[in-house]
């Protein structure tokens, strides 16, 4: 029997503004324990919260990029726990009237994630196990944080990491987050059933905590989905469970059953009026927000003629995107522009952070510079593609390397004249390609190139010599 | 002329300094605080040290405030940075806040000299200030009786004359029903009219910083400085500009009271009567008044206790023995044992029931039944006042079904002692503002109190009333206790 899976993910994301949520604490990561505190953070009696406007918009902005619909009116709840780590012993979250419903990711297969809600809550400390004793630091107290809960629409494991990637890109994109799972500013939950196929029904879930990396996460859900497998097919039933997943094991293990589920007592905040949001604050929002990667990527292969694998890499990066939006519109040919970024200046990153962060030497003027020389004719793409590595290196313009006298266009004559000198001077060369040698013709190119500083395009210059050679 | 404005004028004259008052007022507390039990905390140093201050720019000729220099105290739910606050709770013994209470420190900014920190029940959680770790406060008409609660400290102060004004603060009636009871002025503003910012939090959306005082004036000078806009306070009203004091000698001529049956229902006849009385020369002073029933009243007790008991709960959680206040002394094997202890022994009995009723309403299963049935009938509350209210200008009620009970009566059966807030819970489930003011004596010279209560917003017009009222009667005795002025 075979068994289809289903998953829903839960995605907390780190939102990175100055300040907390609830004061002015600053939000930072990194700090020496304890250091980014006050009464307000640390819950100390008869303090108050009041909410960090910033940390609503950025939430808004999140919602947007994921076509949700956005809340005029959202109430913040209390989650009542008690944990060392979270000093009110409740945390301030959404729940019913969260600030974004009801909107959806697109997979490149052109599958839709629906997400559920988008809540906007605070993110509790962190303990710290040393030897025998347990510490705990209040800095991320209080830090905000949005939770993005899709409908439990994944059929696959491939798609929850497509998911887990396009969202990263997305937040990292409109600059609200910079979800460094390393540092757990994005976290996910995941919820796991299976089903036998033909059933309609859904089976019942098991969620996985708390994890924080797309590996663990797809190990995690690898685990979950042949366990409960086997169970079915031994006929058993699966159990409703809270699970954590074991990275020492790579294998999911029980925190708490149905039973004990924690009851969290939600009940509105009194502390805090209702997140009022007007259709022109909404606006201002939506104004305010970057074009997003999907968007700019039918854009560059519809109107700019760019290579799907080509325009995916260009609007997966903000920067790199925003420095190609720059250089596309002052160049005849962006397809070019494009290869040139691809193919020369991704070849000096190293990691996918790079990528993003884009630190280069040259600006989008020195670049267009190049290419429009490339386009005039009066350099060949192999020298433009050789100049833009030394300007990568340098951060000098193309004008450093080829002089204006170079870069003129090379007429059909001046070629003529420069193939017939490379015949004339290189004799050898020329009687071993008419005894049959085809390779000698590479070594006349080469003179030619040389001479011609590399303005000489290869291809026509190779007809060139042929037919000199020939007469 | 209120003992603010009284004080103020010698001070200005230099007829006294601040020093002076101050001291009379602590030889005052060393010689009757045992008595009394008003203050469980005398801040002898830093009140010789404002008033000090006050006198400074008395001498210097300095724009002065009516409050400077004056001798005042703060229940001791009010956080005072550097200052024990201890909630009158074993859980908070040894507390001193890094900060002060949005409320206290406006006070302080005018120049007002804190004598100490009032007694309470533990948490505010009570009506005869018998639920504190420091022992009851007695009422200084009678030892043998409450002083009401929880705000009974404040309320002893104010009439035991060991302090000029107090803050309290209100939840269901904690500054109205101690007030009536020691036959001072008591002042429940409008929800979010004061910042509960550095106010313990007892039960978030019911709770106010109230304003006690020998006469309605006291309170309305107070009040004007406490109130208004606070960014720390979310809840607290943007534009409310607080004004009372200018309007306190209008004329009541056409204005009209209403009398709703239902706050009659049930009462003491010596409470009864001086409420008749009272309702007769209102009419005297023009006052038309207006015979009306809300029959949702008798739901505001079970919404009031659910409400304020699910929020508590919630408020009372973060003492886990982690951070502040009491953590057990007892061994424990992990954090849950640890936590258990320590809020074991820091809660004593009535805090501990109101957490145990507060986390059952909320919890799976029962929330619908009670906290979600309870703020529906909430709006309805909501909605029978304004209706009231907007045919009359305010209502006329009893603060309290009696006069001061004896102390140690607490029985076995809390929903009796509940019954105590009968006539001051619905105000603030409905976040109106209401005054108690005395009316009366019973047989015993015991006071009686009545309670004006007024649209949102509308403490002018309350303490109109109230000033009114107390201008053309005789009910303000003083007791035999603390300073004679």
């Amino acid at each position: 029997m075979s068994f289809l899976l289903t998953a829903g993910l839960e995605t907390h994301i780190e939102l990175g503004t100055e300040s907390k949520l609830f004061c002015s604490c600053s939000a930072s990561f990194g700090a020496k324990p304890n250091t980014l505190c006050c009464p307000v953070c640390m819950g100390h009696p008869g303090t108050l919260p009041s909410v960090n406007r910033q940390a609503v918009c950025y939430a808004v902005m999140a919602g947007l990029a994921l076509n949700c619909k956005i809340s005029s009116v959202s109430r913040m709840v209390r989650k009542n726990y008690f944990y060392p780590d979270l000093p009110k012993a409740y945390q301030i979250s959404q729940l019913s009237e969260p600030l974004c419903y009801d909107g959806y990711l697109e997979l490149a297969s052109g599958k839709r994630i629906r997400i559920n809600r988008i809540q906007l809550e605070e993110d509790a400390g962190k303990l710290i196990h040393k030897e025998n004793e347990i510490y705990v630091d209040y800095n991320r107290c209080g830090v905000p944080l949005i939770e993005i809960v899709s409908e439990p629409d994944f059929e696959s494991i491939a798609q929850a990491r497509e998911y887990i990637e396009k969202l990263r890109i997305i937040m990292r994109y409109i600059g609200i987050s910079d979800c460094r799972m390393q540092e757990g500013s994005m976290r996910f939950d995941v919820n796991v059933s299976v089903r036998a196929e033909g059933e309609e029904k859904l089976g019942t879930r098991t969620e996985i905590k708390n994890m924080n990396s797309v590996s663990n996460m797809a190990k995690a859900m690898e685990y979950e989905y042949s366990r409960q497998c086997k169970i079915l097919q031994e006929g058993g039933r699966v159990e409703q469970l809270t699970l954590r997943f074991d990275e020492a094991t790579a294998a999911t293990i029980p925190m708490r059953s149905k039973e004990d589920a924690h009851d969290y007592k939600f009940f509105s905040e009194p502390d805090l009026p209702p997140i009022v949001l007007s259709d022109e604050e909404i606006e201002e929002i939506s104004r305010n927000m970057p074009m997003l990667p999907d968007k700019k990527f039918r854009s560059y292969v519809d109107n700019f003629g760019i290579s799907k694998a080509d325009a995916d890499q260009l609007s997966k990066y903000r920067r790199v995107s925003e420095f190609f939006d720059k250089v596309k519109e002052g160049v005849q040919s962006p397809s070019f522009a494009a290869s040139l970024i691809i193919s020369r200046i991704f070849a000096i990153f190293e990691t996918e952070n790079e990528k993003e962060d884009f630190n280069i030497k040259i600006t989008p003027e020195q670049f267009c510079e190049l290419v429009k020389m490339t386009e005039r004719g009066g350099i060949s793409k192999n020298l433009a593609k050789t100049t833009l590595d030394k300007m990568l290196i340098s951060g000098k313009s193309a004008s450093a390397y080829i002089s204006e006298e170079d870069a003129k266009k090379l007429t059909e004559e001046e070629l003529n004249v420069l193939c017939k000198r490379t015949i004339e001077e290189n004799t050898s060369a020329v009687s071993d390609y008419k005894n049959g040698k085809e390779k000698a013709l590479m070594a006349l190119l080469g003179a030619v190139m040389r001479y011609s500083k590399g303005k000489a395009d290869p291809v026509f210059t190779t007809e060139k010599l042929k037919e000199i050679l020939r007469d | 002329m209120g003992s603010v404005r009284y004080l103020h004028n010698l001070l200005i004259k230099r007829e006294i300094s601040s020093r002076e008052l101050t001291e009379k007022y602590l030889e005052a507390i060393e010689r009757d605080n045992s008595s009394l039990n008003a203050f469980v905390n005398v801040t002898k140093n830093q009140a010789l040290s404002a008033a000090d201050e006050a006198d400074k720019r008395f001498k210097n000729k300095e724009d002065t405030d009516i409050l400077e220099g004056i001798p005042m105290a703060l229940k001791d739910n009010i956080s005072t940075r550097g200052i024990d606050t201890t909630c009158c709770s074993k859980m908070l013994l040894g507390y001193k806040p890094v900060y002060d209470a949005t409320a206290w420190y406006r006070l302080k900014e005018k120049g007002a000299v804190l004598l100490g920190k009032t007694n309470m029940d533990e948490f505010a959680m009570g009506s005869s200030t018998e639920n504190s770790c420091f022992g009851k406060t007695s009422n200084p008409f009678d030892l043998n009786r409450s002083a009401g609660g929880s705000s009974g400290g404040s309320a002893a102060a104010v009439a035991g004359n060991l302090a000029v004004y107090a803050l309290g603060s209100d939840t269901g009636g904690s500054v109205r029903q101690p007030a009536s009871f020691c036959g001072i002025v008591g002042l429940k503003p409008t929800y979010s009219s004061v910042s509960r910012q550095g106010l313990i939090a007892f039960a978030s959306s019911l709770d106010q910083i109230g304003t006690m005082g020998k006469s309605v004036e006291d309170v309305a000078l107070v009040f004007d400085a406490v109130a208004g806009h606070d960014p720390l306070d979310s809840t607290s009203d943007f534009s409310y500009k607080a004004d009372t004091f200018s309007s306190l000698n209008k004329s009541l001529r056409g204005r009209t009271l209403a009398v709703v049956k239902e706050f009659f229902e049930g009462i003491e006849p010596a409470v009864k009567e001086s409420l008749e009385k009272a309702i007769k020369i209102f009419e005297e002073l023009g006052v038309n008044i207006k015979y009306c029933s809300m029959p949702q009243i008798e739901y505001s007790l079970p919404v009031y206790y659910i409400l304020a008991c699910a929020e508590a709960s919630s408020n009372l959680s973060r003492y886990d023995g982690v951070r502040f206040g009491n953590r057990t002394k007892e061994p424990f094997t992990d954090i849950q044992e640890m936590m258990c202890k320590s809020r074991s022994e820091g809660f004593a009995s009535e805090v501990k029931r109101r957490i145990l009723v507060g986390s059952f309403v909320l919890s799976r299963g029962y929330y619908d039944a009670y906290y979600k049935k309870a703020q529906l009938l909430r709006k309805e509350l909501v909605d029978a006042f304004e209706k009231v209210l907007t045919d009359c200008d305010a209502i006329l009620t009893p603060t309290s079904p009696t006069t001061a009970f004896k102390t140690g009566r607490i029985t076995e059966d809390p929903v009796e002692n509940y019954r105590a807030d009968i006539c001051t819970a619905c105000v603030n489930v409905a976040g109106l503002p209401a005054v108690s003011v005395c009316c009366g004596y019973d047989k015993k010279g015991l006071p009686v109190g009545m309670q004006i209560i007024g649209d949102k917003f509308c403490e002018a017009a309350i303490l109109n009333f109230a000033h009114i009222f107390e201008s053309n009667t005789d009910f303000n005795k003083t007791t035999d206790w603390g300073v004679r002025l």
